[in-house]
């Protein structure tokens, strides 16, 4: 008996339990690691630019017309994205299936792309009334935006059954609109607030797309400032950086809010939790 | 089904006022055909449901009767056939446009809204006013014993009772046609058994022409006026659940649908067998079966048998069932059969006891070639 209790004792403890108590310390190493990565770079740009700069960069020229400008690109940016990706995505889950994985490797095409083969090809392409427009890249960006956007939906719409919600909805006397409308968008705001955040992000930090078009975004406003006062360039970054920081955080809380009254998933950046469909509660029958 | 219609009776008044009139329309299928690819999952189906009629249909997976159920709903198109709805070809009418109420196999209730916001979901299609709406549907919550939940979200429900409101939902639009496609299997034994005889009053009370599909043949049984049994895209036979099950017309539906063992017999042509040496008279279609060795199919309840020394078999099993006892035996030549017993009377019918199994060759038997 003495041998079995000593066994016992000193046999490792390999259940639930440990693993629980194991995991904290990885977490906190790679928050430990990621924060000196990233901690430390912004801790020496705000020593750079001192606590002056910052209030003197909205006063600088341009400074408006360029945050300004890259907002708008934004928003065109994000509603032309879900307009062609919503549907479509909710399209090929529908009734081609088949052709997802096809979706997949044409979505990722403008990430493998050159930022100058796209301009030019959306150069071709594009209506004589817009090449000389900063609404050019607004388009652009939307094909910069597609393989983000196509993955946050392709997920949200696999964390439902989005057919039979489809084919229950069509049988209660919905058409095609009123269904996308009422059932599918509501079911996927998570997915949808994924997609706008991703694409938010890409624009206000995207830069070369920007700068080969030649037009002032903020992100080459910086760059082009850099060149007269260092300092106040790097505050400018920095508080681009806080600003879309807020921004996503705010998209982010607020879609989380909504999703956790209703049972939904939580919004994160990069990825759409399952939808809990099982039910949570004991039969109460 | 004492208490079925005891609900029935209670509940009657309450339903019809919050489901409507909810007048069955006659519902044909006639020669349906559907492939998909080399696979044809309907070949040729036809069926007449007639108004306020409940048809299951039942089959093994992959037997078409879910393609069937689709096709009727709008949701799949027929290669040939059509599908009328009291008299009018539906087959170019898209699903929204059908008026018929459909409760599916997975939850199908809309994340996004109340379980109130859910069955009022068709009203609202219908440009019913905000106030009728919300009458009607905490009505129909409460004729499925949900009001209380009605502010609800489905993730907070039990699988039953999204079902339940899933049912309330279908009723909603008051419905020519109820389509359920396996809306029990889903959930636990109990709940199903609840939820099984709360749609058949609803049903029977509302007089909804209702198709249900599923593959459990006890539901089957104890719901549908009339049961279709399916394979490869095909009725095999469509009859009363008692009919289907005494006087089955095929072998397939003797072996789907309850217990039945093989016996050996011999078959000279004509409408008789020869089994365990008496003359037993046939039935169902035999036109094709070739004189000679046959099985005689035989139901456990078909069969007697006495513990006798030295007789034709050997008891290597045995179940209560309650009043009755079903005992496992192994005949010479290695075939297992199947018969049942009074409890009282096979308590002496130990494993391992030797017995006689005979039939009584009073009731007419199916026969099928040698397996």
């Amino acid at each position: 008996m003495a041998t079995v209790a000593t066994a016992e004792r000193t046999t490792p403890v390999r259940g639930p339990a440990a693993r629980r108590r194991s995991w904290p310390v990885w977490r906190w190493a790679i928050l430990l690691i990621a924060a000196v990565y990233f901690g430390i770079p912004l801790y020496a740009g705000l020593k750079f630019a001192g606590f002056k700069a910052f209030t003197q960069v909205t006063s600088y020229p341009q400074f408006g017309s360029a945050f300004a400008l890259s907002l708008r690109l934004a928003l065109i940016a994000t509603v032309l994205t879900l307009v062609l990706m919503v549907p479509t995505t909710v399209y090929v889950h529908l009734r081609l299936p088949r052709i997802r994985r096809a979706m997949e490797a044409i979505t990722i095409l403008p990430i493998v792309i050159p930022p100058i083969v796209l301009i030019i090809g959306v150069l071709k392409v594009a209506p004589g009334f817009l090449i000389s427009t900063p609404d050019l890249l607004g388009l652009e960006y939307v094909i910069l935006a597609m393989p983000f956007a196509y993955r946050s939906l392709d997920s949200g719409l696999r964390s439902f059954d989005v057919k039979t919600l489809v084919e229950a909805s069509n049988s209660l006397g919905a058409g095609w609109p009123t269904t996308l409308w009422r059932v599918v968008i509501p079911n996927l705001r998570t997915a949808i607030l994924s997609a706008t955040v991703l694409t938010v992000a890409l624009v206000l930090g995207e830069y070369t797309m920007a700068s080969l078009d030649n037009f002032q975004t903020f992100p080459v406003w910086i760059v082009n400032f850099e060149q007269n006062s260092g300092n106040v360039s790097v505050a400018a970054s920095l508080l681009a950086l806080f600003v879309t920081w807020l921004l996503l955080m705010l998209i982010v809380t607020l879609g989380s809010r909504t999703a956790r009254r209703r049972g939904g998933a939580e919004v994160t950046l990069f990825s759409v939790g399952t939808r809990q469909i099982t039910p949570t509660v004991g039969e109460a029958e | 089904m004492t208490m079925n219609a005891a609900a029935g009776t209670e509940a009657g008044g309450s339903v019809q006022s919050a489901a409507g009139t909810g007048a069955g329309a006659p519902v044909v299928l006639d020669s349906l055909s559907r492939s998909f690819g080399a696979v044809r999952a309907l070949d040729g189906l036809s069926l007449n449901i007639a108004p306020g009629e409940l048809v299951a249909l039942l089959g093994p997976s992959g037997c078409g009767k879910t393609t069937a159920l689709r096709i009727v709903a709008g949701f799949e198109y027929a290669d040939s056939g059509k599908v009328t709805v009291d008299g009018r070809d539906v087959s170019p009418v898209p699903a929204a446009k059908r008026d018929m109420g459909m409760v599916f196999q997975s939850y199908s209730l809309f994340p996004n809204m109340t379980a109130l916001d859910n069955v009022a979901f068709g009203l609202r299609m219908r440009k019913i006013g905000a106030g009728e709406r919300t009458k009607r549907a905490t009505a129909l919550l409460d004729m499925v014993g949900l009001a209380p939940q009605a502010r609800q979200y489905p993730h907070q429900l039990s699988g039953g009772q999204q079902q339940r409101v899933a049912l309330a939902r279908a009723l909603a639009i008051e419905p020519r046609v109820l389509l359920l496609d396996e809306p029990l299997s889903a959930l636990d034994a109990k709940v199903r058994l609840q939820l099984r005889e709360q749609i058949r009053t609803l049903q029977q009370r509302l007089g909804t022409t209702t198709l249900f599909v599923t593959h459990d043949q006890e539901e089957a049984l104890s719901m549908a006026d009339r049961v279709g049994v399916m394979k490869d895209g095909r009725l095999e036979q469509i009859a009363a659940p008692s009919e289907l099950y005494s006087t089955p017309a095929t072998a397939f539906v003797a072996e789907f649908v309850g217990t039945m063992s093989r016996i050996p017999g011999n078959y000279s042509g004509g409408d008789e067998v020869t089994v365990f040496g008496r003359d037993v008279p046939v039935h169902g279609e035999h036109a094709s079966v070739s004189a000679g060795e046959v099985d005689v199919l035989v139901r456990p309840e078909g069969l007697t048998v006495e513990a006798v020394a030295g007789g034709n078999g050997i008891v290597t099993d045995r179940t209560f069932l309650g009043s009755l006892t079903r005992l496992s035996v192994l005949l010479s030549g290695d075939i297992a059969v199947k018969v049942d017993k009074t409890s009282t009377a096979a308590t002496e019918l130990l494993p391992g006891t030797s017995v006689q199994v005979s039939i009584p060759g009073t009731e007419p038997v199916l026969i099928a070639e040698r397996a």
